[in-house]
């Protein structure tokens, strides 16, 4: 549902944000925004805090000072009922799939509907065969159980139940990591699709250069406990900066970003899919 | 900012061929508006208008009904056309009208199909998994019989600090535990002879009372069955964990055989230190009907256990105490044979832990009325 009257409102504002455990200090004062519509990745090596980070701003951790505002509300002031309403509003997929393992597949992604929709059982099931379509499951899968599947497959489940309630907002931990190339690149064909579907603000984690390199609109770079700088894929190549140009040196990322430029050439004459949305809306 | 306002999904029919849809949309707006839409009808066979200008928000779950609500009205043969929806919502009611298109009806209903199954054909499943696992515990038994083979043929093989580890968690630390029970056990149970003998003037057999129930039966009994919920968890468990975290399988890749290593240590210390523990049980339950029965009979302890010396024969004692190995095996197998049937996930570690304990008080006390069928059959 993107709002067309504000199709550049700030989605989440992160400002002067600290964490720490113990003596340990993962951020010291982080500054940033995600825009609607925009697909914004989080990059930094291990250890970095981008999952603590993550993990602030869907609501399962509290930062030690500074504010975080998703979708508009203060995450540090939030009634128990307003951060209902907002976890509605979000939708993520976690590494690992976080899928409950003693429902299927069908069950596990028409869960949300069930919980917090008065539809019924077969509209949920025909929602949720949908949404697994759409992230590529085959319906054999859909009565299987979560051991039983493959990690893409979990994968693609996991995204299946985060799409779920329709959110405006979806966070994407670790989305390619653990996929054979070609499931990949699915997934980076996915969330672009997705993107311009559904008008979705997405904020990834990801290590995978492609990803980066292909859907990322803009990137932020974690490094010794700040945001080293933000900006889209080609601003950041021009950076001199040690720990951003980290992400740039070595033949991996030389590959992914020739791939990016010949792509760009090709589909110069086509526009994004994001602006087609802000024109017609 | 405030949360959006969600206004309820709705439709209105203001002339016959006019239908007008307002509202939110969506998976929180729809509300039972799923229900309202079956009894939808447009009357005039041509020319009929759905407004849709005053949608509010729209997804998947409104563009599904939306799509839904179209092609029926389409298939009764009404041309019902879509006017005024918002650029981006028909977008996506576009893909939702081909994924619907595409959808083969049948798709679904097969995939549910098993869950209809007949109670004959479930009953049916449940034996055969049932047999299929009894033929799995005999194989997973020969196993680790040939197992501990191999390590008494080269006793260097045999790990001993897992043993003397589980001696220590299987046994020692359950003293309280097991002391504690038989103690309550004895004085149940002389507590509940003791109204019967005083009433024939018998109060001296208090003693053979006891001495008798607490060695043959109870002490041994009490303690498997506090072993097996207490250590035979604790296998199911932990194997069944390692088995989730694939650490059984990087053991068998590193060439080290979890057989050896996991069941044969549990075993040995069990069947070290469930007798060891029937002999403190023993006599923890004994000492609590010595209390009883000088509270409530006046046998002092010195009588008590004069009788109880003539009372209770060497074999008595014996026959008690040699249950308690097999026990002992029966708990630590089946604990561990259900770890290693874990498959999949967090859920499954639960089921099978619950599972090995149901599984093992079942086994110990079938053993036991096995035992006593062939005592009296030889006379002991």
């Amino acid at each position: 549902m993107p709002a067309p009257s504000q199709s550049r409102e700030n989605v989440i504002e992160v400002s002067q944000l600290s964490t720490h455990f113990g003596d340990h200090v993962v951020h010291s004062g982080i500054t940033f925004e995600v825009r609607r519509g925009e697909i914004f990745a989080l990059i930094g090596g291990s250890g970095s805090g981008k999952s603590t980070l993550l993990r602030e701003m869907i609501l399962l951790q509290r930062p030690n000072a500074g504010t975080l505002r998703v979708l508009g509300h203060d995450l540090g002031k939030l009634a128990d009922a307003q951060a209902l309403a907002l976890r509605k509003r979000w939708g993520v997929m976690f590494q690992h799939g976080g899928l409950f393992e003693s429902l299927t597949v069908l069950e596990n992604v028409g869960l949300p509907l069930r919980e917090h929709t008065g539809l019924g059982q077969r509209l949920i099931d025909d929602i949720a065969a949908w949404k697994l379509a759409m992230t590529g499951l085959a319906p054999e899968v859909h009565a299987q159980y979560p051991s039983q599947l493959s990690g893409g497959m979990m994968k693609r489940a996991s995204l299946a139940r985060a799409l779920a309630l329709d959110p405006e907002l979806l966070f994407l931990d670790e989305p390619t990591a653990g996929l054979d190339p070609d499931s990949a690149a699915g997934v980076d064909a996915l969330v672009r699709e997705l993107r311009d579907l559904f008008g979705l603000t997405i904020v990834m984690i990801t290590h995978d250069l492609d990803l980066l390199w292909q859907v990322a609109d803009r990137v932020a770079v974690l490094a010794d406990t700040k945001v080293q700088a933000v900006g889209s894929m080609s601003a950041l190549a021009q950076m001199s900066q040690p720990a951003v140009k980290k992400f740039f040196a070595g033949p991996r990322a030389r590959a992914a970003q020739e791939q990016s430029r010949q792509q760009e050439r090709q589909s110069a004459a086509v526009p994004q899919g994001a602006e087609q949305i802000e024109v017609a809306s | 900012m405030k949360p959006p306002q969600v206004t309820p999904a709705a439709i209105a029919q203001p002339t016959p061929q006019s239908l007008t849809l307002s509202g939110c949309w969506n998976a929180l707006g729809i509300g039972t508006l799923e229900q309202q839409l079956g009894s939808v009808r447009v009357t005039v066979k041509a020319d009929a208008v759905a407004d849709a200008s005053q949608i509010e928000a729209f997804d998947t779950v409104g563009a599904w009904l939306l799509q839904k609500l179209l092609s029926r009205l389409r298939s009764d043969g009404s041309g019902v056309s879509l006017q005024g929806l918002r650029p981006e919502f028909a977008k996506l009611l576009a893909v939702v009208a081909q994924q619907l298109g595409s959808k083969d009806p049948n798709q679904n209903r097969a995939a549910s199909a098993d869950r209809g199954a007949t109670m004959l054909v479930r009953l049916g499943q449940e034996a055969s998994a049932a047999l299929a696992q009894g033929a799995a515990l005999l194989g997973f038994i020969g196993e680790s019989t040939l197992a501990l083979a191999g390590c008494v043929a080269h006793p260097a093989r045999l790990r001993w600090r897992p043993i003397l580890y589980n001696i220590r968690s299987a046994g020692f630390d359950a003293l309280p535990i097991v002391g504690l029970l038989s103690f309550l056990l004895g004085v149940v149970v002389a507590y509940q002879g003791a109204d019967q003998l005083r009433q024939y003037g018998a109060n001296i057999f208090v003693a053979d009372l006891v001495g008798l129930s607490m060695l043959r039966e109870f002490a041994p009994l009490i303690t498997a069955i506090i072993i097996a919920g207490r250590s035979g968890s604790a296998y199911a468990a932990q194997i069944g964990t390692m088995a989730v975290t694939e650490e059984i399988d990087a053991m068998r890749t590193l060439g080290i055989a979890p057989l050896e290593l996991l069941v044969l240590p549990k075993i040995i210390a069990l069947v070290i230190a469930l007798p060891l523990l029937t002999v403190f049980a023993d006599m923890l339950g004994v000492f609590g009907g010595m209390i009883m029965a000088r509270t409530q009979l006046g046998v002092g302890f010195g009588e008590f256990l004069d009788r109880f010396v003539k009372a209770v024969s060497l074999t008595s004692y014996a026959v008690g105490l040699g249950k308690a190995p097999v026990f002992a095996a029966i708990i630590a197998v089946v604990g561990c044979f259900q770890g290693f049937r874990t498959h999949g996930g967090a859920d499954s570690v639960g089921r099978q832990t619950t599972r090995s304990v149901v599984q093992s008080i079942f086994l110990v006390i079938v053993a036991d009325a096995l035992f006593s069928v062939a005592f009296s059959v030889l006379d002991l």
